[in-house]
């Protein structure tokens, strides 16, 4: 393979430039494969957010809707679900557990909510995985509260810690619920889910701080001191929404109608994988656009290579020359010079698989415990490869650009160069 | 990639011939026209090189020289005429068997800048071999054929004068011109093919090293009886060749048919 060698010598002959649009293109490259993990481990974890349960009941509104501010903390529920329902509902036979979920209260920007001990069991996020304490417990007492990793991370919270809860959502709440402090009781550790950014504490205490309020205003001269409401009956009249397993997965959409169709009250039951998918084909069309531009690198790093080999044609017609004096077809120069944009492009995407896995090695636990982004190093797909092969393919067709001019170029002068 | 003649020309043969015929070269009623250049053409009623012959054409840069080497070389066609080289009127042949036709039977020295910058000196004598089965063959037809062409390439180079200590090294960067000259010469000579074109080869060389060089050039060529047509303007070549002949005699330049 002497247009192989030739190939190969003229270009270390040329090695600082060469080096250049190989690691030009191993970046490229690198980039679309970097975004692809992403878009997929983005897309794994978003999926991941909640696993384990099988139903979400809340007042009658739209799946996304629900999914959003029962488990993403974004947005509002417009109406609750009376707490004879709740009761009704978790009576069913079907279920297994059911855990309420209480909101509308923050603490300095973080979404607070009331739960109960059940939370902490049945909560799955990432192939299952239960949520676990960094330090401390769950509820032990009314007035315990539970943070998240990034509310603790963020506020310097300890264990042991008083913190007010404000009324509303707002990161400057104008009706703080000063006159009960909650202590903080657990941390859990990174989820990479909301979870991290939400204050858990027990249901009767979002009912206990609320119990001398009305209409989200405290009944003026009617003060409830923190230690007197402890006798006092705190079943809450409402709840926001209800998670829920089931002892059988197949009971799950006819349970899903039971509750949609309910006599009581309009409410509406999500199975979370469907309306996470839903949500995903919304969120979606970024990671489209993400892909486009690194597609767009890709394709820069190539005309990088190709305006780079035309450059040296003229200074390399005398190479040519001699070529064709020895006995070498145009289509030999044609073959050298394809060749050259074959050998760079797929130097360069070897390279940047490589850069890929270094990075991903390096980067794997920060951007994991950063940012709840799991990204698992492993062979890449068929997809990945195919992806991997048309952007060599693709270089050897824009290496035909040059070479196709070296090619009219050789026939032209044969072997004689007028410089 | 290896350009195996798919019917080799009679002459690569290496099978014992009859009584060598007289003509290396032939041209006849060759007729050649520039594409573009403006009515640039010119005409070669009759031109003919023994064999064996040393043959240098005297003209001014401008008259036609190079295009009569690339005829000469088939590199180029002409649009009438024959040229016969070695028996083989290389007019008809195709431009991919004329490319296999030049490999396996010609060997050429330009003016200056000859080698390839990036392949070693010995890399550059080697090169015609890579396109010519023929000239491999002749070189080195046993088993470890590479280890024969490289020992033929370094007598060679020895021969012409290239120190062995050169022959591994880069070939442009630390040769001197006269080195390059003679490594080409090196490349040339590889293979034996039957007819040498040499174009202003000792223009870049100094009174000394002409001389020099074009002996050892005419002495490795004696060994395998190839003939030797080399173009030139400078007079000072005259007594180193058999017959000397003005281009102007040769080739008729048409000049602004339009």
């Amino acid at each position: 393979m002497i247009v192989g060698r030739l190939a190969l010598k003229s270009l270390a002959n040329r090695w600082p430039t060469a080096l250049l649009t190989v690691f030009g293109i191993a970046l490229s490259v690198m980039l679309l494969l970097g975004v692809e993990k992403v878009r997929n481990g983005a897309r794994q974890s978003f999926t991941d957010t909640i696993s384990g349960t099988d139903l979400i009941v809340g007042a009658r509104t739209g799946e996304v809707q629900l999914l959003l501010y029962s488990i993403f903390r974004i947005g509002d529920a417009t109406n609750t679900i009376a707490w004879k329902s709740y009761s009704e509902i978790a009576a069913f036979p079907e279920i297994a557990w059911i855990v309420p979920i209480a909101l509308g209260d923050s603490h300095r920007g973080f979404r607070v909510m009331g739960t109960n001990g059940a939370y902490f069991e049945h909560y799955r996020f990432r192939r299952g995985q239960s949520l676990t304490f960094a330090a401390g417990g769950p509820f032990a007492d009314l007035f315990d509260a539970v943070l998240g990793a990034d509310v603790a991370a963020a506020l310097g919270y300890r264990l042991g810690d008083p913190i007010v809860i404000g009324h509303g959502i707002g990161s400057t709440s104008f009706a703080p619920h000063e006159d009960k402090p909650f202590r903080v009781a657990g941390i859990l550790t990174k989820t990479g889910t909301p979870v991290d950014r939400t204050v858990h504490v027990g249901l009767d205490g979002i009912e206990a701080i609320h119990i001398d309020w009305q209409s989200g205003a405290r009944i003026p001269g009617q003060g409830v001191g923190a230690e007197q409401v402890r006798g006092m009956d705190l079943t809450p009249d409402a709840v926001t929404a209800a998670m829920i397993g089931l002892h059988s997965r197949l009971d799950a959409l006819r349970l899903q109608r039971l509750i949609n169709t309910y006599g009581e009250e309009p409410l509406s039951a999500i199975l979370p994988g469907a309306a996470l998918q839903q949500l995903w084909s919304l969120v979606g069309t970024a990671e489209t656009a993400l892909a486009a531009v690194s597609f767009m690198v890709v394709l820069t790093a190539i005309l990088g290579m190709v305006t780079t080999i035309l450059s040296t044609l003229n200074e390399r017609r005398r190479e040519m020359a001699i070529l064709r004096s020895v006995g070498a077809r145009p289509a030999t120069i044609l073959g050298l010079l394809t060749a050259e944009a074959g050998i760079l492009t797929a130097a360069g995407v070897t390279l940047g698989g490589a850069l890929l896995y270094v990075v991903l090695w390096f980067a794997r636990p920060i951007v994991d415990s950063r940012y709840g982004l799991y990204l698992p190093i492993e062979a890449p797909a068929v997809d990945e490869l195919a992806s991997l092969a048309a952007i060599v393919v693709g270089g050897v067709l824009a290496g035909l650009v040059p070479a196709l001019r070296a090619f009219r170029l050789s026939l032209a002068d044969g072997m004689i160069v007028k410089t | 990639m290896n350009p195996r003649p798919a019917i080799a020309p009679a002459a690569s043969d290496p099978a014992p011939q009859p009584a060598a015929p007289p003509n290396a070269i032939v041209l006849a009623g060759v007729r050649f026209q520039w594409p573009g250049q403006a009515g640039f053409g010119l005409t070669i009623e009759h031109f003919a090189v023994e064999r064996g012959e040393r043959l240098l054409i005297l003209g001014p840069s401008g008259s036609g020289k190079s295009t009569l080497l690339s005829l000469l070389c088939g590199v180029i066609a002409p649009q009438a005429g024959s040229v016969v080289v070695l028996d083989t009127d290389i007019a008809r042949l195709s431009s991919v068997a004329r490319d296999r036709f030049r490999a396996d039977h010609f060997g050429i020295v330009f003016q200056m800048f000859n080698l390839l910058p990036y392949a070693s000196v010995l890399d550059n004598v080697l090169l015609p071999l890579h396109f010519s089965e023929a000239r491999r063959r002749r070189v080195a037809a046993g088993r470890s054929a590479e280890a024969e062409a490289e020992a033929e390439a370094r007598r060679l180079l020895n021969r012409l004068g290239l120190e062995a200590a050169l022959h591994d090294g880069p070939s442009s960067a630390t040769l001197s011109v006269g080195q390059q000259q003679r490594v080409a010469a090196a490349r040339a000579l590889i293979g034996a093919p039957e007819i040498i074109v040499a174009d202003e080869p000792t223009s870049a060389l100094d009174q000394t090293h002409r001389q020099a060089f074009l002996e050892l050039l005419f002495q490795e060529a004696a060994r395998v009886g190839a003939t030797i047509v080399t173009v030139s303007h400078d007079e000072g070549l005259r007594p180193y060749f058999d017959r000397v002949v003005p281009l102007d005699s040769i080739v008729a330049i048409d000049r602004g048919r339009t």
